[in-house]
């Protein structure tokens, strides 16, 4: 347990190495660095696994303290870090879904001339997003979010002579720092109130001080859920996300798909004391999503390129996560956050090993006939895109999003809405996903392909092809075996979601009815955009244009904040406030002219000066 | 009498400097340079093992005083206590820094920029260190002649518009703050028949509400004008955009900061009615000034400008934390006066190298600078993202540090100066944006941060990682200082609301 400081600190020293010594490390050790150090802190983190099941901690955490941050006038913060079960999930799918994304990228990043330096914004991104879910206290946790959000706008920006990646990742951070800057409040908020800002006293603290649906307790949540929107892509600030596809595709499996945007939900989970206290919060959290997986679902139906249609796809299946946060089914949306870590990861690496391919192609209406050419890419896709699809039984996304789906009808806290909102999302999910999957890789042809990806991209892709539809099996339904390894486990940190009396006897009838929506949504993909199929039914063409544009939120957002902001900053450019200033200095300079050119050397005229001014003082005289 | 060497140090290495000029004109660099690290090493010398020795006037750990002209009551009084010892460390740092900058860029009547540059510093450093009013109005006029210097002489094309406005604001307003002392040192000596201009025994001065609010508002324009605070803030952007590079380090880095201080150390504790009475106004032009600042930042052109706007912003935050005066609040100013001085020190110091490289400071003429010189941008993207608020530098322990200091005073000024944080995001970005990223200029040569720049530099972004991971020694070094101002100026209020008679004042000479 000791060793607990060096999961991030592998990451980090890989950043620091590929930093200090940047063009000087030939390429192949730039890659083994960067691979190696996270491949370094995966099995540290397994090792802590390992040690941490077999010793079971007191009170089912363990803290390691490194240093005193600060202490000052009240304010006192350790940089440690804390270990649950909580905690351990996130750093073996950060640390290991890293390491295979990482070991992709050799081969994916091979050719291009920021490879090094790819590499090191990879390496400070894990491990900052393992601070983030390491952290102790909240400003620690403020810092690896900041710190994630750093490495998003890198990565985003990386290829950064075109300035659209440039647009791209500035907008990415500064709407997520729209978020953040909630959090920060939240932070001033708690610890104005409670006095402290580590996590487990603020929990405590709140719990002592406030009664459950006080106003401060729905407050601090609600602000705290700004942030978590924020990171996670959610309503009203999904917007960056469709746009982070910018980056390479790597970087969007990693943190666009896998982590950053699940910081979101850990965030929510780690402070569930909080938000149980506030039950309007976790209400419209479960809003927040359910509304998030229509939308983003419906957006990702009507995408032609590739990454974008994932990019939703993410949108869509935090705002799954969102809704279980919301109902209370804490351990389903964490669970939901492995499966999905895996799958969507893989559908990302899948994609990116087409992408590769087909010399940077992303338009799927340009792909086509890949199934033969890729036959690996194409069956390790299929796997990701059934389990994204929920395929009943065989996959472990329909063993995570039926939980949730279940759960949102329910938990106390669900009903029949949520529920609704849940299967439809289903339906839409195995639409959109098996469109992709045909319009990709069924049909004609029609782009060449140059690179079918080498070794290190198919390792990674079969590994996690393999996660995809076993990793499931964790947990499962009471019809359906009744495992219950992962919420056991989660369990120790995070408090059961129970269920409203008297629904326990429609499981079976409502598992079925999530299952067979999945079936549906793919069977009619099969019939909409199989090569064979006879119907091709299409949207109305504006419909389809404002759900490719997100809902139209970005032209709302433009129109509202960014250009009126840019007007006013290019309108005031020469600073109003120095024209009082000009003005002075003005009638200085005119005063000086004025009284200047009285002294003129004429005589004439200082007669006239002296006439008048006599003339005018004896007025004076005489009139008063 | 180290603290007096501090101070002549740099007189006489001035004098040196310029006299050297004819003969060996390049030795003037060195001659700085060995005052610069001499004092340095007499300020480490002054690190105490602790700092919470109080004596009977207050946490000073070491203090000179020397009859100047004691019939009227002024005296060489210099004291150190943790708050000016680390402002006193900041000057010499970017002391340093500016000299790096200076470096080669200047080429001409070299031993007289020399002798500007260490009367400026020599200057600061006694702003920074008298306890005699007489004396701080004498440093700190001392500092501004010499600046002025530095940018009418030594500056850029439009040097002479920007050295007389910068001269007359604050001349203009260092002669209210003489009056302002005039009148304290008046009523003072006519309650308690002692004429002295002595700080410590000037505290605790009762005073009506009218002539307390009139004096302290002389002290608050003299500081305002140097901080700066909106609408006082024009002078700012044309200094820093037309000072030489050491210049523009210096004023960002340490200029303004005397301001800050100078509120801290003078117009809170000696007037604290009425400046409890300005504060909310205080706050608000401090908010303001964060957001404004921010605003206009985004849209200048001139890559200095574009700095100098963002110092309006971030200086904006020093001063909401003094008027919030709680002991959160200003230890995250002092990290905030060292931040800022460091991370917009560099940033000007990029701006010169680049504006040496390139021959321009227009960032419409920039962009695609990184694969031409990735160290050079990688250093920029480093002092964007402090200046932004990384958590992790020093620059997010300032702000978070006052912002949850401000809340405990105002709710809604820390949310609006929150927002501040985003708006910083965009300007900070848009720097990288339009100077290192974009297509590259095919034609383009630019040479790399030589291994002078990249020393300077990586001191600077070590001091911020530093202070971002671990700036409990700063805070150490200036709690007792810091407690001890707040304490003043919180007795004082309750007696000042029973006016002492004369000669019972407490706080009249120990």
């Amino acid at each position: 347990m000791e060793l607990l400081w060096l999961i991030p600190a592998w990451p980090l020293l890989g950043f620091l190495i590929l930093t200090c010594l940047a063009a000087r490390l030939p390429r192949i050790m730039a890659g083994s660095v960067g691979v190696g150090s996270v491949g370094a802190a995966a099995l540290t983190a397994l090792l802590m696994a390992w040690d941490f099941l077999k010793h079971q901690p007191g009170r089912n955490a363990f803290t390691q303290h490194l240093w005193t941050w600060l202490d000052v006038a009240g304010l006192h913060l350790e940089i440690a870090f804390y270990l649950d079960a909580l905690t351990l999930v996130m750093i073996i799918v950060i640390t290991g879904v890293g390491f295979f994304i990482h070991l992709y990228s050799l081969g994916y990043m091979a050719h291009d001339q920021g490879y090094t330096r790819f590499f090191a914004y990879m390496n400070l991104f894990v491990a900052a997003m393992l601070v983030l879910v390491l952290a102790d206290n909240l400003p620690l946790l403020y810092l690896g979010w900041e710190g994630v959000g750093l490495c998003s706008y890198l990565l985003i920006g990386f290829w950064y002579t075109d300035p659209a990646n440039g647009y791209a990742a500035r907008k990415a951070f500064v709407v997520t720092r729209v978020g953040d800057t909630a959090m920060a409040v939240g932070l001033f908020v708690l610890y104005n109130q409670l006095g402290t800002l580590q996590i487990q006293e603020v929990m405590q603290r709140a719990a002592a001080a406030w009664p459950a649906g006080s106003t401060m307790a729905l407050l601090t949540a609600l602000l705290l859920l700004g942030g978590a929107v924020g990171k996670s892509a959610q309503l009203p600030l999904q917007t960056w996300l469709p746009d982070a596809m910018a980056g390479p595709t790597p970087v969007s499996a990693l943190i666009h798909a896998a982590t950053m945007v699940t910081a979101g939900v850990y965030l929510i989970a780690r402070t569930h004391g909080l938000f149980l206290l506030a039950p309007t919060a976790l209400t419209i959290t479960a809003v927040i999503g359910a509304a998030t997986l229509l939308l983003a679902g419906f957006s990702a139906l009507v995408q032609q390129d590739i990454k974008r249609v994932l990019a939703y796809s993410t949108i869509s299946q935090l705002g799954y996560m969102f809704l279980a946060l919301g109902v209370g089914a804490w351990s389903a949306a964490i669970f939901h956050l492995f499966t999905h870590a895996f799958f969507k990861a893989l559908l990302f690496l899948g994609a990116g090993a087409v992408i590769h391919a087909l010399g940077g192609e992303q338009d799927m209406s340009r792909m086509g006939g890949l199934k033969q050419k890729l036959p690996l890419t194409f069956w390790t896709f299929l796997a990701g895109a059934a389990s994204l699809a929920a395929l009943p039984l065989v996959t472990a996304g329909f063993y995570s999003k039926d939980l949730i789906i279940w759960q949102a009808f329910a938990s106390p806290r669900g009903g029949l809405g949520f529920w609704f909102m849940a299967v439809a999302g289903a339906l839409l999910t195995a639409l959109y996903t098996f469109r992709m999957v045909l319009l990709t890789f069924t049909g004609p042809a029609r782009t060449p392909v140059h690179h079918p990806p080498g070794l290190v991209m198919r390792l990674p892709l079969l590994v996690l092809a393999f996660l995809s539809l076993t990793a499931g099996f964790l947990e499962t339904p009471h019809s359906l075996g009744h495992m219950r390894v992962f919420s056991g486990w989660l369990h120790t940190c995070l408090p059961e979601a129970g269920l409203a009396a008297g629904r326990e006897a429609y499981e079976i009838l409502f598992e079925l009815l999530a299952g067979l929506a999945a079936l549906c949504g793919i069977f009619g993909a099969l019939r909409l955009y199989h090569p064979l199929a006879k119907s091709r039914y299409s949207l109305p063409e504006s419909l389809r244009q404002y759900w490719i544009k997100g809902w139209g939120f970005d032209s709302l957002y433009d129109r509202l904040v960014v250009r009126p902001y840019i007007h006013l900053a290019q309108f005031n450019k020469n600073d109003f406030l120095d024209l009082f200033f000009v003005f002075l200095a003005w009638l200085a300079k005119t005063g000086h002219q004025t009284l200047a050119a009285t002294q003129n050397g004429r005589l004439r005229s200082y007669a006239w000066g002296l006439g008048l001014g006599a003339a005018a003082i004896a007025a004076m005289v005489v009139l008063l | 009498m180290i603290l007096a060497f501090l101070i002549l140090i740099p007189i006489c290495g001035g004098v040196l400097a310029w006299t050297m000029e004819s003969r060996h004109p390049g030795t003037a660099r060195w001659i700085a340079l060995a005052v610069l690290l001499g004092n340095l090493g007499l300020t480490a010398l002054l690190v105490p093992a602790r700092f919470d020795v109080v004596s009977a006037v207050g946490p000073f750990l070491i203090s000179l005083e020397l009859a100047w002209m004691p019939a009227l009551g002024i005296h060489f009084h210099l004291a150190l206590d943790g708050l000016n010892l680390v402002l006193v460390f900041l000057t010499h740092f970017l002391g340093l820094t500016a000299l790096a900058a200076a470096w080669t860029e200047i080429e001409h009547k070299i031993g007289f920029f020399y002798f500007n540059l260490l009367w400026v510093l020599a200057g600061i450093m006694g702003v920074f260190l008298a306890l005699d009013l007489f004396l701080f109005y004498f440093f700190w006029e001392m500092m501004l002649i010499p600046m002025f210097f530095l940018i009418s002489v030594f500056g850029h094309a439009n040097r002479t518009y920007a050295s007389i406005k910068f001269f007359l604001f604050t001349q203009i307003s260092g002669l209210l703050m003489l009056l302002a002392i005039l009148g304290l040192y008046f009523i003072h000596g006519r309650l308690t028949g002692r004429y002295t201009f002595n700080y410590l025994e000037l505290l605790g001065t009762p005073l009506s509400d009218v002539s307390g609010m009139l004096l302290m508002l002389g002290f608050l324009m003299a500081f305002a004008v140097k901080l700066p605070a909106v609408p006082l803030h024009t002078w700012l952007p044309d200094a820093h955009t037309e000072a030489p590079t050491a210049g523009s380090i210096i004023l960002a880095g340490l200029l303004l900061k005397t301001g800050a201080y100078g509120i801290m150390r003078f117009v809170v504790p000696l007037f604290p009615k009425a400046a409890a009475a300005a504060a909310p106004f205080a706050m608000f032009l401090a908010v303001i000034a964060i957001l404004y600042g921010a605003l206009l930042a985004l849209s200048q052109t001139d890559f200095k400008r574009l700095v100098a706007y963002t110092s309006v912003s971030h200086m904006g935050f020093v001063m909401l934390a003094i008027f919030a005066w709680n002991q959160l609040a200003l230890q995250g100013a002092l990290i905030q006066i060292i931040c800022h001085g460091l991370s917009t020190g560099a940033l000007f110091f990029l701006a010169g190298a680049l504006q040496e490289r390139l021959h321009t400071r227009e960032l419409g003429r920039m962009g695609g600078l990184w694969a031409a010189a990735p160290r050079l941008s990688g250093m920029a993207l480093f002092f964007a993202l402090a200046s932004l608020g990384l958590p992790g530098l020093g620059n997010f322990i300032a702000e978070f540090t006052i912002l949850l200091g401000v809340y405990q005073v105002s709710k809604p000024l820390a949310v609006l100066s929150a927002l501040g944080l985003i708006s910083a995001a965009v300007y900070s970005l848009w720097i990288i944006q339009a100077a290192f990223h974009g297509p590259p200029q095919p034609k383009l040569v630019l040479a790399d941060l030589s291994g002078r720049e990249s020393a300077a530099l990586l001191a600077m972004l070590a001091a911020l990682v530093f202070l971002g991971l671990y700036p409990q020694p700063v805070f150490t070094a200036a709690e007792p200082a810091l407690t001890h101002l707040t304490r003043t100026a919180a007795t004082q209020k309750i007696t000042e609301a029973v006016p002492a008679p004369p000669g019972e004042n407490p706080h009249a000479s120990p």
